[in-house]
Parts: structure tokens; sequence; C-alpha cells
């Protein structure tokens, strides 16, 4: 349904904008109807920047997103509104979506007044109820308050329920649930399970492994901008190649394991995977070079590009950012 | 005996009354031990830690008393604080490293905070060195400025320069959230690191993440709504808590390797009380499971086996 290919994006920094941020780097993935795809990186990785592009808060600087076999990296006013209809994005501060002068029904009525003026307003409020029932909300224990009487999880359904009014297929949620409190952030992740059944797909931006890993179907590791690895959640997590995610997952802080244990886990896989690039190898394995490809014009000059190494399981060229050695010497 | 906490309540003065922000409090912190305090926004932990060392102008000390060492601390008394402020307590207030001087090299603030406590920086500059260098950091960055430091980097800083007096008692708060894991992990090392070396005594470290405090806590405090529930070592907590607001907090957290699909967890349904005007009795009884009519009235905080607390009818 949704499918970045190549998506750039270089932000001007410094004094007049003289320098350059590469904060993403030909990055390419893609979103299916009742899929859950997380992208996992640590701060500045990019992936919030990948989320504002989707929803188009931010322009992309290459590469195309598509939506539906429909390009939509670039849209004028009215064709945005169409698209807002089908994808729509809920953030990380529910405190800060909401304006605190105004009660949370306010939100709902700038919605109703720019995309269904025509509906009448028992129909709206059969429509708002359904939404609210759909996140588990009661409508009378919500509608007519003001943001700081509700809790996080609270504003954060609502949000939802917001998304949810235009019938969308795609929502982009960018750290929805790092706000929120260890008893209600399981709610809101069950929520998204939930609405990934009713067909829905779901962009879900974070930095914990352990709820990308709970709730997403498909992951997608960043790391300074680039895709170093994704793959099927399970694939992922239980067999993670490229450096940077093991070193991730050997980080994590879990609940049932030790860092020490986790480590001597983990030392096994680093020994056997020492000084190699499975990227490389699988280049070199299909008879090919890193400098044939750049010449024949199929891999991008800056080396960015995946290597399927198991099913459905892909990873990138081993170094960590993309100006260092690969440690294969490649 | 490093700290002893018996009974302890401080209440925040707001227009519309006291918030009963913690209510009644006692515990202890053995020589050597790292005790973690996890709970839900407002239940009073960041309070606590901010108890022990400074009543800001809206909180009041309304009844309790804290020992260390032995020694009654006059909490409720800033100007007799400030004694033993920084050489016996030290706090790592949250968002501590964003608070940082901008505009002084890190150098130049560590000196101003020692001159603060009449200690003379060239005293204690080999040690403030060794110490860096034990978090792993170089010794030139006394020379910079906090812009140029990455978050983990300045949590390190903020960790040595807070412990640089060898204080008793060391509170963290949050101190290893907002950063990232890779990072998160070397400061809760670095922790662990600082009191093996015995240049803390015992250390509370405050964080809403437990997984954080299954790491390098030696045992967890659960509070809920400015009252302690339970106290455990952290691998009972995790592994066999008693409490049925523990039980329910564990059990909501995913584990890497939980799916949605083959493993539904579940919240808490409701909220905490509003602290303005606490309802008697155990204050989980909205939300609990197992509430019943004893529960009207306050369950005691006891021991039901070796270092393990409940407060809970239920638990015998």
């Amino acid at each position: 349904m949704l499918t970045i290919e190549a998506l750039d994006k270089v932000y001007k920094t410094g004094t007049f904008g003289t320098s350059d941020l590469h904060a993403v780097r030909k990055v390419s993935l893609d979103v299916q109807r009742g899929e859950v795809v997380s992208l996992i990186g640590e701060s500045g990785s990019g992936k919030s920047t990948i989320g504002k592009m989707v929803l188009h808060l931010l322009d992309s600087t290459g590469g195309s997103i598509t939506f539906d076999g429909r390009d939509v990296t670039r849209l004028g006013f009215r064709a945005r509104r169409d698209y807002y209809r089908k994808v729509q994005g809920v953030f990380q501060d529910p405190f800060s979506s909401f304006n605190p002068i105004f009660k949370v029904d306010r939100t709902f009525e700038t919605l109703r007044r720019s995309y269904f003026p025509r509906v009448s307003g028992a129909a709206w409020r059969e429509k708002l109820e359904e939404a609210l029932g759909a996140v588990s909300l009661e409508p009378g224990d919500t509608l007519g308050k003001f943001p700081h009487q509700l809790s996080g999880g609270q504003l954060q359904r609502l949000l939802i329920a917001r998304a949810l009014l235009l019938d969308i297929e795609l929502l982009v949620a960018d750290e929805i649930i790092s706000m929120l409190d260890a008893s209600t952030r399981i709610d809101v992740l069950n929520l998204l399970g939930e609405l990934k059944g009713r067909g829905l797909g779901i962009l879900f931006v974070t930095h914990d492994l352990s709820l990308g890993n709970y709730v997403s179907d498909r992951v997608v590791i960043l790391y300074k901008g680039r895709v170093v690895e994704r793959g099927a959640t399970a694939a992922v997590f239980d067999d993670p190649l490229h450096p940077y995610t093991r070193d991730l997952l050997a980080s994590v802080p879990h609940l049932d394991r030790t860092w020490e244990e986790v480590e001597a886990e983990e030392s096994a896989r680093s020994a056997r995977l020492a000084g190699r690039c499975l990227y490389h190898e699988a280049l070199a394995a299909q008879g090919r070079a890193l400098g044939d490809e750049v010449a024949a014009g199929n891999t991008p000059a800056d080396d960015v590009g995946l290597v399927e190494h198991a099913p459905g399981h892909f990873v990138g060229c081993f170094r960590k950012a993309a100006d260092e050695e690969c440690p294969a010497g490649v | 005996m490093s700290l002893s906490v018996t009974d302890l309540r401080v209440h925040y003065r707001t227009l519309r009354g006291d918030v009963k922000a913690l209510d009644g409090v006692t515990f202890e912190v053995a020589d050597g031990e790292i005790m973690g305090i996890a709970g839900e926004s407002g239940c009073g932990k960041t309070t606590l830690g901010k108890a022990l060392i400074r009543l800001d102008t809206r909180m009041k000390h309304a009844g309790g008393t804290v020992a260390l060492d032995g020694e009654k601390l006059p909490i409720a008394d800033d100007g007799a604080m400030r004694r033993h402020r920084y050489r016996e307590v030290s706090l790592i207030p949250q968002y501590a490293m964003s608070a940082m001087n901008p505009t002084r090299k890190i150098g130049r603030m560590i000196r101003d905070l020692l001159a603060a406590h009449n200690v003379r920086y060239a005293d204690v500059l080999p040690e403030l060195e060794r110490r860096l260098k034990l978090v792993g950091l170089d010794i030139d960055v006394l020379k910079r400025y906090p812009i140029e430091l990455s978050g983990g980097m300045k949590q390190r800083v903020v960790l040595v320069l807070s412990t640089l007096l060898n204080p008793s008692l060391l509170i963290g708060d949050e101190v290893t959230s907002a950063l990232d894991v890779s990072s998160q992990k070397a400061v809760a090392r670095a922790l662990v690191e600082f009191r093996d070396h015995g240049f803390v005594r015992s250390m509370i470290v405050i964080t809403h993440d437990i997984s954080v405090l299954f790491q390098v806590a030696d045992t967890i405090l659960v509070m809920y709504a400015g009252h302690l529930a339970e106290k455990a070592p952290a691998r009972t907590i995790i592994d066999e808590p008693l409490h049925p607001y523990t039980k329910m907090l564990i059990g909501a957290l995913p584990k890497v390797g939980d799916r949605y699909e083959e493993q539904q967890l579940e919240g808490i349904e409701g909220r905490p009380p509003s602290l303005l005007d606490p309802p008697a009795g155990c204050r989980f009884r909205a939300r609990c499971p197992l509430a019943h009519d004893r529960c009207a009235e306050a369950p005691p905080f006891r021991e039901v086996a070796e270092g393990h607390q409940v407060a809970c009818w239920a638990v015998s």
C-alpha cells in the first residue's frame, strides 16, 4: 500500500544553511494493509524524519513515496487534503497535540468542519461515538473535558479516534507510547494490534525494541539515516546479523535476563561474524564486486543497498556509519 | 544502617488544599544497597527523592523522620541541611544533564560547585580525572562546553561531579531516561561501578523503567499514590511479586520476545486516585481485583519473607 523508494532527506544546517546533514539515506520500505511495520532506531537515526515525510510535514530531497500506486511525493494543497483522509499521524506528546485552552471536543469539531461539513449533528455524534468505542473510551468520560482532566493514555486514544473518523488506511504512529505510564502503555499497543486486525496499515516509529517487537510484523532497523537490517520481526530479533542490530539488542535492558547473560549469548554470534560482512559476501557469491555494481549503475554509489540473507531478511553492509570502513575490508 | 526513613509525610501546598504526595512512607536502605524506586507518574517517587535533600517552597514537611548513618537529617530546615547536602546526601535531579550552565566549561562549572562547598578544586582534581577515566571519558571534557558533549557523556559527567565528595547516599532521579539504549547501558553500569568502588555507600535510583532497575538495583521499592506497595530483591519483584499492583504492573510490560498475536498483555483499568483528597484505606482498592471490605483500612507495610515487605491484606 505504502511504498518508499530510495528516500533521501538532507537538512541544511549551520549559518545560512552552509552545511548539509544527511538525515535519511536511500531508505526503501513498504507497509501493507493489516500490517504493523516498526521503524526502530536511536536518536538521530532519521526515523521520525521518515514518518514526517510520509505525512507530508517535511519535503523529501530525493526518492519517491507512493500510496496505492500513486506518487504522493509532491502534492498540492487540495490533493494533500484528500491524502490526509487516508493517512494520518499520531505523535509522541499527547498533551501538546491538544490546545489546553479548549475542550478536547474542539479537535473533533475542526476535523468535522474541514472534512464532513455536510454531516448532520446526530449522524456526526453517532460516528464520533463509534470511533471512541473503537478505542475503548466512554464518550461520557472524555467529551466535554479539558486536556488536563484526562490522562496521557486517554488523550492518545482520543487522537487515534480522531484519525479513525477519517476511514484512514495508514496510521503513522511516531513514538506514541513513550510518554505513557507502563500500565496504560499496553492498552494503546493492544489497540494498535486490534486496528491492524481490521486492515489498517501502521508505520510504528519507536526507539524501544521491546515495544516494537510486541506489536509489529516486520521491523526496519535504522542507523544514522541508513537501513542496516530489515525483515520479519522474529527473524531479526532471533538472528540479528548487522553489528549495529546486535549491539542494540545487547544494550536493551531485558526484564528476564541481565546484561551479562545477554552478552554471553551475543559473544558467540559476534565471534562467528567477526571481520565479516554478509552483504559483500553475498555480492561476491553472485560473482560481482562492488565496483562493478556501481559501474553498472545497479547500486547507489554511496553503497546503501541490502542483500537478502534469508527469505525476507535483508541486511546491509556491516559498516556502522556510512563513512566508516567495511569490517571485511572490501 | 545507611538510610532509615520513618513515616515520612511531605505535602504540596496548593490553592485547593494540600496534595498528599508522600503519605507515611517507612523504609530502610542498607549499606552498599542500590534501591530502585518504581511507580507510575504522580506516585510520589520524585517527591521522595527530593524530600531527602531539599524541600522547595511548595513542599511541606508534614511529619516523619529521616536518619542517615544514625544521624537525623533536618530536612525541613533548609539552612541546617546545607551541611549535609552534597557531602553526605547527593541528588542527581531529573534532566540534570540539560541543566548544565551552557556558558561555562565543564571544569569551571565543577570548580564553582566545589567552591560553594568550600572544597579546593586542585585538591580533588587527581581524583576527578581518575573517575572520569573510569566512566570512559577523556579528561579533555573538562575543557569543553556542555553543548560539545552527547547526552550520555553529560549524564556521566553529572554522575562523577555529584559523587566527588564520596557521599553516603546518592539519589539518581531518572538518570537513564531520555538516553539511547547504548548510553543508557553505559550510565547504568557506571552507577553500579561507583557503588562497587565505594564512591557512594548506597544509592536510590528512581525511574519509571523497571527493566533498567532490574539490571542495576539490588532491591526495588514499588510506590503507588503516595504509599509504598512492595519492597523486595529485584529478581523477586520481577519473578514473584506479591502485591496485586506490582503483579499487574509487571504483567503490563512486554518482554523482548512477547508478541501481540501469541500472548496479549493487559494494562491496568482506571487511574490512580487524586492525592488532594485521597480515599482512606488501600489506595489501589478501586483498581484492585482482590479488593474486599477490609481494604477500607490501610494495610500495614510489613515483612512477609526475608527482605520482602508488602502492604496488602490479601498477602499473608
